[in-house]
């Protein structure tokens, strides 16, 4: 479509964020320099997807990959050194509507979320929303303990009061 | 930034209508202090002290750890430390994905471009 950009260098790298919107809620937002059906081919091939899902930097290769992009179709990705014993995520696709939304369970166990990435398509750019929302406020703070290797009791009950209050007393 | 429920607020906000837990909590924000400590700069009775720290400890606003003898008192930062910590690593992680995402899009483009030229 637009030609010119061909000689032109690479663009900017777009900003990745990431919140926590609820006690349920994580969203993660990217924009993509590209058309919708573009980035959600990227996410709905098998052969494309694992191209990108498990980068060398985390340092965890990616042994297997497979995923049925279709409602009820099912996925599964085997992470590991070793091949004999991967770490498995799994499950399924529920919402499959092409070019605009993916929506996906992580059957690991009780505590999955719920997985929803939207594309929105702008100006030929795309602007990603991963949403995942957790079944309750502990299997979130669960999945951030288990990362972090252990959380103190009082994790759970800090709130938003606290960070506004602690950022004020800090700075005096 | 972090958003929690009603109730969770409620429960600050109780104990947060006290004076004197307000005065421990920017007391605690300047320097971490024992119980002992409170009770001298606050003027009220140990077992006083310990009711209040007992409450904001409830509410999650200030944590307690016992060395010896002395309880020392420190704002409840620490979670939310972790978290932001974690957050920044899982942005870390999805920036990392979506830079090779990033490849496949550009090779993706470059390849449709090409195929187009083709049935022109």
């Amino acid at each position: 479509m637009d030609e010119r950009r061909d000689s032109e260098p690479a663009p900017m790298k777009n900003r990745t964020t990431v919140e926590r919107k609820s006690e349920r809620e994580l969203v993660v937002t990217r924009t993509f320099n590209g058309p919708a059906r573009i980035v959600f081919e990227a996410w709905t091939k098998p052969e494309l997807l694992k191209r990108w899902w498990a980068p060398k930097s985390t340092g965890v290769p990616l042994i297997s990959c497979e995923a049925d992009v279709r409602v009820g179709g099912r996925y599964r990705l085997e992470f590991g050194h070793d091949a004999s014993k991967p770490m498995a995520f799994f499950g399924r696709y529920i919402e499959v509507t092409p070019h605009s939304r993916l929506v996906w369970t992580n059957d690991e166990s009780d505590d999955g979320a719920v997985t929803t990435v939207t594309f929105e398509e702008k100006g030929g750019k795309t602007l990603l929303v991963l949403h995942e929302l957790y079944p309750s406020k502990e299997a979130l703070d669960g999945a951030i303990a288990g990362m972090e290797g252990g959380m103190p009791e009082q994790f759970e009950q800090l709130d938003e009061l606290l960070v506004t209050l602690g950022a004020s007393v800090g700075r005096s | 930034m972090v958003q929690y429920t009603r109730a969770r607020l409620d429960a600050s906000f109780a104990a947060l209508s006290d004076a004197t837990r307000r005065g421990v909590l920017e007391q605690l924000g300047r320097a971490d202090a024992s119980i002992t400590d409170l009770a001298e700069k606050f003027h009220i009775t140990l077992t006083g002290m310990k009711k209040h720290v007992g409450v904001l400890e409830q509410a999650g606003l200030v944590t307690t750890e016992k060395v010896g003898r002395v309880r020392t008192c420190k704002l409840g930062l620490r979670g939310l430390e972790e978290e932001a910590a974690w957050i920044e690593r899982y942005r870390q992680l999805w920036d990392a994905r979506f830079d090779e995402l990033d490849k496949v899009v550009e090779e993706l483009k470059r390849k449709e471009k090409v195929d187009g030229r083709k049935k022109r």
